[in-house]
């Protein structure tokens, strides 16, 4: 009886420990990985450049400073603008993918689909150049074709940054409201044919506010991943408008003022949180 | 065979022959590696193997190297390191003394360097001679000044400053995407000395270049830059020198670069050795050699980009002194003016300026 006694404390003991052993290492990986150097930068953000000692100049300096309150309101353009393209360009992807391609061939679609994702930031970036250059695919079919007789400016614009972005951003969009139709039961079109909705009603009131959440997860992680990029629009924009992570690099470079680079860094990191809440809040996440 | 292969006991022992024979590698490996190592820190220039490999046959070392872009980016990884981990570094010669007050560096010595045989613009002791002690020593230089097409714009007209803010190359023109310099050429067009600009020059430094910005179709960093000449993106590029048009001369004969009347911006590169280097003969030696005669060709022609060697007797062929126009070096550089050195002060302010070109619409 005693032994069993024991054994039946110290089993709920046990049962208590086993989460947060299993947790520990994530925790770890985190605390290591992000918390830290996440307060290291914030300290580093709170130091004067030259002299060291305690300042709020590096965030002064940002809202003060018309143009690197550009660089911020240049960067939400651009991101507004390739999120909403890359999901009103994926949902019909996804949905053809979904609904139209017959299942034997969907692999191979989804294949397809990623595979922008084999190709590194760079190479992307160069080939989208020498397709929008002057002398470019684009421009040589126009100007061959009659079309037009001097070559546009397609290269080096906030046009060709977007284009960069879209191109693989909507592969990412693509598979997650894809992986969302796919869980969608066929169940719920039945029953709202059977209550007398069209295709379409049954599109509007159904089908699309249930693959929101699809939506909304694509769209948060094009935003996170396209307002913090550096390589595209550094290559594909010309530098002809400086956005949020080209104004960080610029602070290194030459000058190493990192104490101002953490300070933009954090503001970015500031407005993705911001996009989060707003995003987990419309999504009532905490009530899941 | 396949029945062998089978059997437990001769797949195991063929495992462990495979084993013994991987850590025998790994043995000879470590022995190797463990010979000698010289770790620099460098421009792309000095990672081109023609010229590093040379060096490591004839001293039985291997040179580690990691690029950096721009001397703060360079700084912060010394920084970041411990005392020792650097051997040499590659810097620009304006800020060699930027390191010598962080005490990163160790003097060199100058009787066991060949300073007679540089080209004497390009010592440029007031930043490389820190205290009366030599802590750098210039390796490579060239200039800041206009890179062109010349089958699309006529080559007179790049002789003159002037033409980079005129109508008549509107959209043609790209900027080298580095502020310090193209300051420098901003102020030689409104008839300022580099080494002379001061915040009060600021306003008009910036009216040149936004002239310069509404003419341009882009702002690129090296390769975007070198790319959009090449391509025929654009037919001008400003700041763009030899550094841009001799790595491509073969492949396209009809890019050149102009010193104009105004002058150009000498842009030099120096060799330093760190004070905590753990080998520093070895160091020396390295430098020794980026400064004989044959590492100079090897430097002066590396894949990354061209440039100027700084010392007289670099064993470059008659091409490609051709190509690098070495006979016209005294006439270049005695219309050339340095990069502007400004104080943190200026330098924030000027790069404050550059951002609101960039800016610009």
């Amino acid at each position: 009886m005693s032994s069993n006694g024991n054994s039946g404390r110290a089993l709920p003991r046990a049962g208590r420990a086993l989460p947060w052993a299993l947790v520990t290492p994530a925790l770890g990986w985190t605390l290591l990985f992000f918390v830290l150097p996440f307060i290291a930068m914030g300290f580093s953000s709170l130091t004067a450049h030259e002299g060291g000692g305690f300042t709020l100049s590096n965030y002064s300096q940002f809202f003060t400073n018309p143009s690197y309150w550009q660089a911020m309101v240049n960067s939400l353009q651009v991101t507004a603008i390739v999120t909403v393209v890359s999901v009103l360009l994926a949902y019909p992807f996804a949905w053809i993918l979904a609904e139209q391609v017959p299942e034997r061939w969907q692999r191979l679609a989804l294949m397809l689909a990623v595979l922008p994702f084999w190709t590194s930031y760079v190479v992307r970036s160069y080939s989208w150049l020498l397709v929008l250059a002057q002398n470019g695919v684009i421009n040589r079919a126009l100007t061959g074709s009659g079309l037009m007789t001097e070559p546009l400016q397609l290269a080096n614009t906030r046009f060709a940054t977007v284009t960069g972005f879209v191109h693989f951003f909507v592969m990412l969009l693509t598979l997650t409201i894809f992986a969302n139709l796919k869980q969608l039961s066929p169940s719920y079109r039945k029953a709202a044919a059977d209550l007398g909705a069209g295709p379409v009603r049954t599109f509007l009131h159904v089908v699309l506010p249930l693959t929101l959440p699809g939506i909304m997860v694509g769209a948060f992680l094009t935003f996170v991943l396209c307002i913090g990029d550096y390589i595209t629009p550094q290559i594909l924009g010309g530098n002809n408008e400086l956005l949020m992570p080209q104004l960080v690099m610029m602070q290194i470079g030459r000058r190493g003022d990192f104490p101002l680079a953490s300070a933009l860094s954090i503001i970015l990191m500031a407005v993705v949180t911001i996009a989060y809440l707003a995003c987990a809040r419309w999504l009532k996440i905490e009530r899941a | 065979m396949s029945v062998k292969s089978r059997n437990p006991l001769s797949v195991l022992k063929r495992h462990l022959r495979v084993a013994c024979a991987a850590t025998a590698l790994l043995l000879g490996a470590g022995s190797l590696a463990g010979a000698a190592d010289l770790n620099a820190l460098i421009w792309c220039d000095h990672s081109d193997p023609a010229l590093l490999q040379p060096f490591e046959e004839a001293n039985n070392v291997k040179v580690n190297v990691k690029e950096f872009e721009g001397t703060g980016a360079g700084l912060a990884i010394v920084e970041q390191s411990q005392p020792g981990d650097w051997d040499v570094m590659v810097i620009d010669s304006i800020d060699v003394p930027r390191g010598v007050e962080k005490g990163l560096f160790e003097p060199l010595p100058e009787d066991k360097l060949p300073l007679a045989d540089l080209f004497p613009q390009v010592k440029m002791d007031g930043s490389t001679v820190v205290g009366g002690k030599r802590y750098g020593i210039t390796e490579k230089f060239g200039y800041n000044t206009i890179g062109f097409n010349k089958t699309k714009v006529d080559p007179a007209d790049m002789q003159s400053l002037a033409s980079l803010t005129s109508d008549k190359y509107k959209g043609k023109v790209a900027i080298y995407d580095y502020y310090l310099p193209v300051i420098g050429m901003a102020a030689l067009a409104i008839g300022k000395k580099t080494a002379d600009l001061t915040e009060a020059d600021l306003p008009a430094l910036k009216a040149e270049l936004l002239k310069m910005k509404a003419n341009a179709k882009l702002v690129g960093e090296v390769t975007a830059s070198q790319t959009a000449l090449a391509t025929g993106e654009v037919d001008i590029l400003v700041g763009g020198g030899e550094w841009v048009t001799a790595g491509l001369a073969k492949e396209n004969p009809a890019l050149d670069f102009s010193i104009p009347k105004e002058g150009a911006v000498l842009w030099s590169q120096s060799l330093a050795m760190f004070k905590d280097s753990k080998n520093k003969d070895m160091a020396l030696k390295f430098i020794q050699y980026i400064m004989s005669p044959e590492g100079q060709a090897r430097l002066a022609t590396s894949s990354c980009y061209w440039g100027m060697p700084s010392n007289t007797k670099a064993a470059l062929t008659d091409d490609q002194k051709k190509v690098l126009r070495f006979d016209e070096q005294p006439g270049f550089l005695a219309r050339a003016q340095a990069y502007p050195a400004p104080n943190a002060d200026l330098d924030k302010k000027m790069q404050d300026m550059w951002t609101e070109m960039l800016q610009a619409k």
